[in-house]
């Protein structure tokens, strides 16, 4: 056994150390450098980039309107079945028959977030929102109808 | 899993006791070291390890079957999910493949772009690896070292991508969004973020002597081990394997940049550590490189609203944080692909753990499984 070696080694572990720990005491006296958020105390003044892909919703005008022709673009591009377009048949002024979506039923559940189905509709209809609070108690509450009820093809979408 | 009730039935004979019979012990699949759902029989006598045998399939999700009923736009998305810290670059390999089938020329712009995310994704794999595997040491203060610079390449593919760790970034043809106006400002931001700071790794970690102690001579693997077993990655290059698929078979515009590829001769634990900690410093170089050269120009090829592959087989390679990555595709000529089989670097580089670990102390084998860089989800699929 080598003695100088013995005492070299303690003394490189000593230092060691004393270097991680330097670094150490540098964090516990700079307060500023530290980045963490208090994430639900934050929560009014929390914003997220414009692109985050939270959630499909369907954005509507003043008027009720949407833009959705029920193409069922998103419902093919979809590749878990998380969208479903169901349709109904609406009377045109002219007294003809006229397709025209009755719900676009959206499984939250599902989701993967994506982004297939808005880069697949043709008229801009739908788009991602920035929410990402969707816990719930109840599953079923995940499931979403995403036009309003009531409302109405803007005019002039194809 | 009737090789461990063989091996239980072999050592029942003369179990445990002080006269040094063998050991059967598990660890895993729910162990906080094995990051993730991992199960290994260890065969021990006292406390040299005899033999290690894992066991997969706790998070098997057959995802080379669901890519089989899935459109070519649709199945990137699924192997986000396989090695999920470098996701991006999962992506890319089976944007390649599809774009080798569909004979589509990628602009300039989308190759910049996709080389840009693939090196943060690098850097932000192994700086999460780095506190990992400090942490299996023992160490706990340098995870979250690690975990400040990564947020702020998470932040940076927030505001691209629209999400933090499965993007689904790439498509046949390009990318999908156009880069975010800041993101320049961002990437430059953080590169001065990491030069600052990354003296620290070595001050915290690498310099340490006990870190060192525990790293050196630990887990040897042989350069011929390594290509036997089909290692790739930094897990081969710590042997002195030059497996670089970015240098050997450049895709994109990997053969226009400088950079080296990082190898060591060592072999054991530290050599494994110093290769990723030299590769963050090569993408690095690479992202500096062309932060400042993005080309103008479309940043997507036109391509058809439903892609169809011609009839044959198509592999691309790619070099992810872990190793290579082979997506073959066999097309029947329809919207679906035929078959899909993905070659893993995970599932290799487990498959030395046996080899290196043996002969070794138990206390050891957690500090060898972290230098392999071990994802589960990748391993299974």
């Amino acid at each position: 056994m080598n003695a100088g070696k013995y005492i070299r080694d303690i003394w490189n572990g000593f230092t060691s150390l004393l270097k991680g720990m330097k670094r150490t005491g540098y964090y516990f006296t700079h307060h500023k450098e530290i980045i963490t958020q208090q994430y639900p105390d934050n929560r009014n003044d929390l914003k997220l980039p414009e692109r985050f892909k939270g959630e499909v919703v369907m954005p509507h005008n003043e008027k009720n309107e949407h833009r959705c022709t029920g193409c069922q673009a998103c419902e093919l591009a979809c590749p878990n079945g998380s969208i479903k377009v169901i349709f109904k048949n609406e009377l045109t002024p002219e007294g003809k028959k006229k397709k025209a979506i009755d719900k676009l039923v959206y499984h939250l559940e599902l989701c993967t977030m994506c982004n297939l189905c808005v880069e697949a509709c043709p008229s801009d209809a739908i788009k991602m929102a920035q929410t990402f609070e969707h816990s719930v108690f109840d599953r079923n509450k995940l499931t979403k109808i995403l036009n309003k009820p009531e409302s109405k093809i803007m005019d002039g979408v194809e | 899993m009737y090789r461990e009730t063989q091996i239980l039935n072999d050592s029942t004979a003369q179990l445990a006791g002080p006269d040094g019979g063998d050991m059967v012990i598990n660890v895993g699949p729910q162990h906080p070291a094995t990051h993730g759902v991992l199960h290994l029989v260890i065969t021990l006598s006292g406390e040299t390890i005899k033999k290690v045998e894992p066991h997969l399939g706790y998070i098997h999700r057959s995802i080379e079957k669901m890519c089989e009923s899935l459109s070519y736009r649709q199945f990137i998305y699924v192997t986000s999910r396989m090695d999920y810290l470098s996701a991006h670059i999962n992506n890319h390999a089976c944007a390649l493949c599809v774009e080798k089938g569909l004979q589509v020329e990628v602009p300039p712009r989308a190759q910049v772009i996709r080389v840009l995310m693939d090196e943060l994704t690098r850097i932000a794999s192994h700086e999460l690896w780095w506190g990992a595997m400090a942490m299996d040491i023992g160490a706990f203060t340098p995870f979250f070292h690690a975990f400040r610079e990564r947020e702020s390449i998470n932040d940076i593919m927030e505001e691209t991508c629209g999400a933090r760790l499965t993007m689904n970034y790439m498509v046949p043809g390009g990318v999908m969004h156009d880069l975010h106006p800041n993101f320049q400002q961002r990437v430059k931001d953080f590169l001065q973020l990491y030069k600052r700071k990354v003296s620290e790794y070595d001050e915290l970690v690498t310099g340490n002597v006990i870190f060192q102690s525990r790293m050196k001579n630990v887990g040897i693997l042989s350069a011929d081990d390594a290509v036997s077993y089909g290692c790739t990655g930094p897990v081969a290059r710590g042997s002195g394997v030059s497996c670089d698929i970015r240098k050997l078979h450049p895709y994109e515009i990997y053969d226009k940049l400088e950079f080296d590829e990082v190898l060591e001769t060592g072999g054991d634990s530290f050599a494994r550590y110093m290769v990723r900690i030299r590769e963050m410093n090569q993408s690095i170089k690479i992202i500096e490189q062309l932060i400042d050269n993005i080309p103008e120009g479309e940043f997507q090829a036109k391509t058809k609203a439903v892609l169809k592959l011609p009839k044959g087989e198509f592999y691309t390679r790619v070099e992810t944080a872990r190793g290579e990555l082979g997506v073959y595709i066999l097309s029947e000529g329809g919207t679906t692909p035929y078959r899909i089989k993905f070659r893993s670097p995970g599932f290799s580089n487990l498959s030395v753990l046996d080899t290196i670990a043996r002969g070794g102390k138990i206390g050891d084998l957690i500090a060898m499984m972290g230098t392999l860089d071990l994802v589960i989800p990748d391993i299974d699929r």
